[in-house]
This record gives C-alpha cells, structure tokens and sequence, in this order.
C-alpha cells in the first residue's frame, strides 16, 4: 500500500487544509479559546482537582450533580450561540450601500446554522434537561432517577454532540443550510463538503442522549412517586416534565428516522430527497417539522412548570386552578403533534389542509391561555414577594402574550404568506423562546440555586441581568417585528435598502444590551459565590416553598430523604409545615444507592470518535470506534458492582449535622 | 371592524413612519386583502391580549408584599373558581372559534392556485379576462421569467400589465426558493421537480422589488429583481423590446444560464425553444434525460418490465457529472432512447403499446 493510500485509509478526506488559518476570525477565536483552555487546564492541574473531578462528577449517577453539569455545560454553550448571534447582529448593522460587512457568505451562513443549532439542541435543552433531572426526583420524594447510569450517559452523549458542533469550528467547517437543512441544499450536490455531515452527526450523538433521558424521566415520575404522591398530587413541574419528556420519546426518534434517511443519501447513494430518480425532499420538509413542532413544546412546557411554581411560592398561595393547569398541559402535549404543517403553509398545499393546520394551531392558544389566567389569578389575592425569579416571571407574562399574539397571525395562512420566513417570523420565536424558555430558565435557575448549592444567588445582579435582557430584547426584537412588515426576509447576508439600517442598528443595540445581561448572570455567580456565606441558607427552604424539594437540606444529601416522605396533599412541604409535622431524626436504615460508574464517559467518547470519523470518512477508525463503543456497552453489563449502601449511622451523622444546624439557626 | 381597521392603521402608520412597510401598503389586490387579514387578528386578539397584560401589571403592583392596604384580602387557599375557570377558557375559546372561521374562509379564498374573481375591492373582473401567464423558474442565484405568450424570456426583470390577472407558474432547479414580490401577493415556494402556482393581480403601475423569501446558498442575499406593473401600452413595448433581442434560450442555453452565478444583469431572449419549461419542471432538458412525468406514466403503468428495459439506458458521461455522479460506480437509470430526437416522447416497441 503507497503512501496517499494510507493516509485516505486513516484521515479519510481530513487534510490540513481543513484547519481554517486562512480565516483572521477563526484564528482569533481559536487562540482566545486555545489559552482559556490551557489555563483552565493548568489551573484545574494545579489544583489536583482532577481526580476530584473525575471520581465525583464526570462519573456520578447523582441525578443532582448530573443536573448541574448540564446547566453548566448549557450555560458555556451559551456563550457559543451568543457570540454567533453578536457576530450577525454586527454584520447586518453595517452591510448596507454596497458595503459587503465583514462576514462573507461562506461564514456568515455557518454562523446563523450553528446559531440555530446551537442555541436549541446545546443551550436550550441541557438547560431544560438539567433542571428536570436536578428538581424533579427532589420534587416526587425520590433518592435518583430510575436509570441512574442511563442519566449519566445521556449527559455525556449531549457533550459529545456539542463537542462535535465546536470540533467544527477549527476542523473544517459547519453546515451552510439553516438550522434544519433542508434538502436539496443540504443533499451531496448541493453540500459536498463536511458541514452538513458535522450537522447530522452531532445531532445523533446528542439525540441519543436526549432520547434515552426522556425515557428515563418518565419512568422516574411513573414509578418512583413517594406514597401518597398520586398522579394530581403531582408538583405542576413534575407534570410539565412527564408531558415535555413524553413529548421526547415519541418525536425525537424522528429525527432520528430522518436524519438516517439524509445520512443514507449523502453516503450510500439513496435518493430519498434529491431532486433526480424519484427523490422528494418534501417529505424531508414534512419529517423534520414533525420532529421540530414538538420540540418547542418540549423546550417550553417544563418553564411553564418552573413559572407556576415561582408564581404560587411567591405569592405565598395556592396554585389557581391545578386540574386545569394539568389538563391545559396534556392538551397542548396533544395538539402539538397536529400543527407540523404551518411551519410550510408557502409551499403549496392545498387550501383545505392549510387551514385545517392553520386552526389546530390557533387552538394550541387556547390551553395557553387559560394557563396564564391561571398565573394571574394565583397572583390575584395573594402577597407577591418580588424576588428575582418572581421579576423573570412578570417580565415573562408580559412578553410572552405578544409573542402568542404574533403566532397566532402566522397562523392565519394568508397572513403567513406575507409573513413567513420574514424578520416578523424571527421575532416572533425568539419573542417566545427567550421571552418564555430563556426566562423561565432564569426564574427556575434563580429559584432553585439555593437547593443547590446552599446559598443564595446575588439579587442585586440578578436584577440587572433581568433588566439588560428585558431591555435588551424588546431593543433587539421589537425592530425586527418592523423590518418584517418592511419585506425584509431572513438568512440575509447584506441589503440594498439603506433605509433600514436604523432598525438593525437599535437591534444591534439590544443585543448589546442582552450580553450585558449574560455578563452580569456570570458577575451574580461570581459574587453570589464570594458571598456565599452572608447568602448563606441552613434552613432547606429559603423562599417559603410548598413542594418536597424544600422539605431537605439545601444542599441535599446524596441520598436526598433519609425517610421517604409520606404525601397527602398536592403541595406537600407546605402541608407537612402547616401541621407541624416534625423532622423524624432517630430509627435509620441503611440506605441502597447506585455506584459511580465511568462506562457513560468512555462510551460517549467512543460516539464522538465514531462521528468525527464518519463525518471525515475515516471509515477504518470509525469502523474501531463503533466496535469499541459496543464492546464498553456489553462490558458494562457484567459490571455486578453497580450499588452499595450508605450505612445507618453515617446517616444518622449527616442528618444530626443538620439537626444542629437547623437549631443554630432558630 | 372597519372603524377599527380605521383606527388601527393610522396608529400603525405612526408607528412605522419614516420607513416603507411595504407589507401594510401593499399595491395588489391579493396583498391588500392578506394586509386585512393581518390587522383583523391582530384586533381579535388584542381583546384578550391588553387585558392580560394590564391584569399582570395592576396584580402585580396592587398584591405586591409591601402593600399593606391588601393584606386583608390574601386568601392563601383560595385556588378554585368554577365560574372563573370556566371564563379563562370560554373566553379564548370565542376568540379563537371567530378567527378560525375567518381562517376558513379566507384560506379557501385567498388560496393561491385560485383564479382571481375581481380586479380590486369592488371591481369585479370582466368576464372572460385571460390571465397573463408567466413562468417562473428560480435558478442558481437569479430568476428565469417565461411567457409563453408573448414567446420571449427575461432574467432578473419581469412586468405584467397593471389591473390584469397574472398566472405564475413556479418551480426551480436545484434548491428551494421562494417566489415574492411583497407589494403584489404573499410568498410562494419555488421548489426543483415540482409545481407551485400563484394567482394575483397589481393595481398600481410601478417598479417594485421582488426577492428570494428562502435561503438558497451563497449567492441568496442578491437573487433580486424588478417587477415592473405597466399600461397595457407599456407592457407592449416592453414585450417588444425583449423581442427585438437576437439572443435565443434553446436547451443548451438553459444549461449554460442554470449554473450558479451571483447578481446577473437583466438580460432578453426573444425567442424561446417551446416546451422549456416543461423540460424544466420535469428535469430533463438534457435530451437524454428521461422526463419525470414520463417516468410517472411508467410507473402509473406497472413499473418498466419488458418495455421499460427497452427504452432505459444508462446516463452518458457528461449527464452524470452534472448530476453529480461522476465518481459513483452505480449505474443509474436515468435516460431514454429517443427516436425523433426529442426528449420527452418515449419510443414505442413495435407492437407493444406504452
């Protein structure tokens, strides 16, 4: 075998011109990147933190640390979509009058894909999926999750795809397509080159993931409710979370399905989607849409969780309306698989199915509705705490209303033909999915960080980083709402009309604004964590909280209940303390935990060994990844030391600590 | 509602002034009426809407801890309302049950594939009006304008005579496309192998922008042109003008003009190879290449058998490189025999009817 044999053997059509040194901004953004890392890398080094690390949280099946991870791993991938969203927010406000900006097509259409891809799959889910995982055991009286290694290979697939999207940024590049790439544009004709293969792979890795833990959750919330916890006894966030999580393992695996069908097409030469020999990419157009309607229901049911329970601790009152809340939430679980189409009511359906779609759509507004009669009327009589998560929540009713508004325009067919794929549209998501997942995200960090780590978060940078993102979003995407009514349509790399740089300049501004926003969300860990100790809260329940998760110490113990909690009411922590039932602290038991386990790490770095190669042809490497992949995943069942038990007086010690802590405290 | 409509576009236009909102003065008829739409559901919400967000703030302020004048009226428990449920879902419940009538009918009426029935708001369409039929083709990065009609072909340029009904017939070559002038009707998609149409009508003579609504590639932010809305007098002269020029758009032509190219002049063909079009729409303007609805014919027979084998054969090598398979070893069935040199009339086997 020659040399160049060799070398397509192993690199596949991986080359060193696929390292883009050609491009100043990349190679800006690789050395930032490159001496970050290395200084977190020496610093952790330094520190000895490694072992800590890796025995304590890469390899945990602690639901409570793996929750954590994926926030923070949500959170840094923010930061990645954030400066993409920056960089077109930039390019649109200068390219006018002939002046091409400083983003050429090539890069600029990767930017506003990874953007997409990026905010919902990277940022938008783990950050969904770390506070299902972190709240909702705590909140049914559960010691973990009913897959406690599952959990943690879930968590470390999600890594390995968001890993797989950065890989793209130095090594070769990202799809040029949008964020759902359509066929053709994303067929081999059209897209030859790594990007879209980049697209599909890390997809399926973080899809695994995602899949495996909607399983999960809902046999966690289907078996693991304490007794007496019945089905409408549920907290409503354990019910928004069993519905979004539903809502994943039914329609994720289309995505799967259509991503294999995309991949078959690039690689083995099918034509379920090309233009010639019988292909038809409207039935990618259609797949995708089945996927994509349900996920922004699955981003946003568990924050309509996360806001009844800020509303009513907040409140100091009951919940209005639980049973209807309940219902509201498994009907639009339901209508959300009947409204696909409206996101294509343009490519010429006939007018019957457009306004069936239309008006399915318009019916989704009708559960929503009643669930933010739901929030006001919870309010309504009630003594309203203004604490941060309380203030993400009222900027959250308010923005979210116009939001609903302007979707329930695009449902309107004939208006979505003026409308759609318009800067009005753009508004229109970003009004709901930061205006209604982003804050709610905020309200439900704010609200549960104290569980988490036993100490308040700041709240005088908490305000300001509610406030920069209010501003900030209404400065960024009220203009756009305009620009769409002036014609201007998406995915534009620069314009014609100098007319309307104004208005992309305002949104350049606010979206200035909504990164000092993020900055003093970081500045508010930073203080909140030198403050730690004036913040400091021994009491388990520093909001006056109504659901089991306060009823613990804060942080809870691994074990979180040393007795599982015996449930009687809907809001069984404020029940227990309204009759005064004491915290039992003698007769334990030891208590049965799952063990650690690295099998999650190792497999979900195999799958990214397996997608980088796929993604570069290195079909022998790939071929090794995938055997190893397997052999870790069969090995890992004859594992037989999978539990231990915590033993009855170390936990008699632990819980007497907060006995005396607890007693300190009064 | 149309003191309303009154009322709520000048505030909007207040709202916008200083800038063009093409979408809320539009100058077709179609856009008009899907302008109307707009504003009409944007008014049946706002009776739900503006409450709620005044609700949010008045709660929000009077129930607030520090007010001390309400603490007589916390009621922790009080969590249920028959009556009150029953209104936070009835009332949606109405305003949704208006606008999806409203939707069902202006769906259906407003249906693109729809012949026109009036010239604008209460001037009915004379009888037996004749279309203006233009075929669209979105290319790799321009837009391709057929008339059969009048037998010529433009790029980047297209007029039609104002008040006069206009049939598009819309389809591309490579990816999808949108087709939208946003002064005259709503967006349409282009899309390669496929047809859609769209029926509108201008009221006002002009020049007018039209533009790709859907992301297509690199050269996408500049796939622009003009919609010029003439007198009938103008429309003839500008139909003479694109005669008088000596440049023909047979097949190979096309072939030459469908590869990528980025902000292409206006250009004229005064004549036009007949059935382009089709051989466009049904992807074989190669004239080797089978056509798809022939293939459909196939099919829609039982598949090829006997009779299939006889008129398949394989892609020459020029046809696979610019399908894109120049290095695959499959062989791919992608051509028919012709015998008058035609491309889209399969040869018939003697004695075996097709």
């Amino acid at each position: 075998m020659n040399m160049p044999d060799l070398a397509k053997l192993i690199f596949g059509r991986l080359t060193l011109e696929a390292i883009p040194y050609h491009e100043p901004i990349l190679v800006g953004t690789f050395i930032m990147v490159a001496i970050g890392g290395i200084a977190l890398l020496a610093l952790i080094t330094r520190a000895k933190l490694w072992g800590y690390l890796w025995s304590e949280w890469f390899t945990s099946i602690d639901h409570k640390k793996i929750g954590i991870m994926y926030m923070v791993f949500g959170i840094v991938m923010l930061l990645r979509g954030f400066a993409d969203a920056l960089m077109m927010r930039a390019q649109q406000a200068v390219a006018f009058n002939g002046n091409p900006g400083f983003l050429p097509p090539h890069h600029y259409d990767q930017i506003f894909t990874a953007h997409g891809v990026i905010m919902i799959f990277f940022v938008a889910m783990p950050l969904v999926t770390g506070l299902m995982n972190y709240v909702v055991p705590l909140q049914i009286g559960a010691r973990d999750v009913a897959f406690p290694f599952l959990n943690n290979f879930s968590f470390w697939m999600t890594v390995a795809g968001g890993l797989l999207v950065m890989a793209s940024l130095f090594v070769g590049e990202f799809a040029r397509t949008g964020w759902l790439a359509y066929p053709p544009l994303s067929g081999l004709a059209q897209s030859p080159d790594v990007g879209v293969d980049y697209y599909i792979w890390s997809l399926q890795v973080a899809g695994v993931g995602t899949t495996l833990s909607g399983i999960n959750l809902i046999a966690t919330i289907v078996k693991m409710r304490a007794p007496g916890m019945s089905m409408m006894k549920m907290p409503i966030f354990t019910w928004t979370s069993l519905c979004t999580n539903v809502l994943i393992v039914a329609a994720f695996p289309v995505l799967t399905a259509v991503l294999v069908l995309l991949s078959l097409d690039r690689y083995a030469g099918t034509n379920f989607f090309t233009n010639d020999f019988g292909g038809n990419a409207m039935m990618y157009v259609n797949l995708i849409w089945i996927w994509g309607h349900p996920e922004v229901y699955i981003l946003v049911l568990p924050v309509f969780g996360v806001f009844s329970e800020v509303v009513s601790t907040f409140s100091r009152k009951r919940l209005f309306g639980y049973a209807s809340m309940v219902y509201a939430t498994v009907v639009i679980t339901v209508l959300s698989y009947l409204v696909w189409l409206h996101h294509f009511f343009t490519m010429g359906s006939g007018a019957s199915v457009n306004s069936f779609f239309g008006i399915t759509t318009m019916i989704i507004s009708i559960p929503t509705g009643a669930k933010i009669f739901n929030w006001l009327f919870t309010m309504y009589r009630g003594r309203i705490h203004f604490e941060v998560p309380m203030l993400w929540t009222v900027g959250f009713m308010i923005t979210f209303v116009i939001g609903g508004m302007t979707g329930v325009m695009l449902a309107v067919p004939p208006a979505d033909f003026l409308l759609h794929n318009s800067l009005f549209l753009i508004a229109h998501f970003h009004n709901v999915i930061i205006g209604g997942v982003i804050f709610g995200l905020f309200a439900g960090i704010n609200y549960w960080f104290p569980k988490a780590f036993g100490y308040k978060l700041d709240p005088f940078w908490g305000k300001c980083s509610f406030w920069f993102w209010l501003v900030g979003f209404y400065l960024a995407f009220m203009p756009l709402y305009v620009l769409g009514f002036m014609g201007v349509t998406r995915r534009m790399n620069h314009f014609e009309d100098p007319s309307l740089a104004i208005w992309f300049r305002i949104a350049a501004f606010g979206a200035v604004l909504i990164a000092l926003g993020i900055g003093s969300f970081l500045v508010q860990l930073w203080v909140s964590y030198k403050r730690r100790d004036e913040l400091r809260d021994v009491t388990g329940d520093p909001w006056h909280g109504r659901t089991l998760e306060w009823s613990t110490s804060s942080p809870p113990p691994e074990y979180n209940f040393a007795f599982t909690p015996i449930i009687h009411e809907s809001d069984a922590w404020w029940d227990m303390k309204e009759r005064n039932a004491g915290r039992r602290t003698d007769g334990y038991l030891p208590i049965h935990m799952p063990k650690n386990t690295s099998a999650g790490i190792i497999i979900a770095g195999f799958a990214f060994v397996l997608g980088f190669a796929m993604i570069w042809h290195m079909f022998l490497i790939a071929g090794i990844a995938f055997v190893a992949l397997l052999v870790t995943a069969i090995g890992h069942t004859f594992n037989y030391k999978r539990d231990y038990h915590i033993p009855a007086d170390v936990v008699a010690r632990t819980e007497a600590a907060r006995t005396e802590e607890l007693a300190a405290h009064v | 509602m149309k003191m309303l409509r009154g009322l709520l576009i000048p505030a909007l236009a207040l709202l916008l002034s200083g800038c063009d909102a093409v979408l809320l003065s539009p100058s077709g008829d179609i856009a008009r009426q899907q302008r109307d739409l707009i504003i009409i559901s944007v008014v049946l919400m706002l009776i739900i809407i503006v409450p709620v967000i005044a609700m949010t703030l008045i709660f929000a302020w009077k129930y607030r801890a520090s007010n001390e004048a309400a603490r007589a009226e916390y009621s922790p428990d009080w969590n249920h309302s028959t009556v009150l449920e029953l209104l936070i879902w009835a009332a949606p419940l109405l305003i949704i049950i208006a606008l999806g009538a409203v939707t069902w009918t202006s769906t259906h009426k407003l249906d693109p594939y729809r012949p026109l029935e009036q010239v604008s708001q209460g001037r009915a369409l004379a009888p037996g009006t004749k279309p203006l039929v233009v075929e669209v083709v979105a290319l790799d990065w321009k837009w391709l304008f057929l008339y059969p009609e009048q037998g010529i072909a433009t790029v980047n340029e297209m007029a039609a005579p104002v008040d006069r009904p206009i049939e598009f017939h819309i389809t591309a070559s490579t990816v999808m496309n949108a087709f939208f002038v946003p002064s005259l009707a709503g967006m349409i998609y282009a899309m390669p192998g496929m047809e859609t149409k769209l029926h509108a009508i201008m009221n006002k003579t002009g020049d007018f922008e039209g533009i790709s609504a859907n992301y297509s590639g690199a050269g996408f932010s500049d796939m622009r042109f003009r919609f010029h809305s003439l007198s009938d007098a103008d429309f003839d002269a500008w139909v003479a003008k694109a005669k008088a020029s000596a440049d023909q758009l047979g097949r190979e032509d096309y072939l030459k003009l469908e590869q990528p190219s980025e902000k292409e002049p206006v250009h004229y063909y005064g004549t036009v190879t007949p059935g382009l079009y089709n051989a466009i729409l049904n992807r074989c303007v190669e004239s080797n290449r089978m056509c798809m609805n022939d293939m459909a014919a196939l099919d829609a027979r039982g598949g090829q058998g006997v009779v299939g084998a006889y008129n398949v054969t394989s892609l020459d090598a020029a046809t696979r490189a610019r399908v894109g398979l120049a290095d695959a070893r499959q062989r791919y069935v992608g051509a028919l025999c012709v015998g008058n040199g035609t491309a889209g009339q399969p040869m018939t086997p003697a004695g075996r009817p097709l």
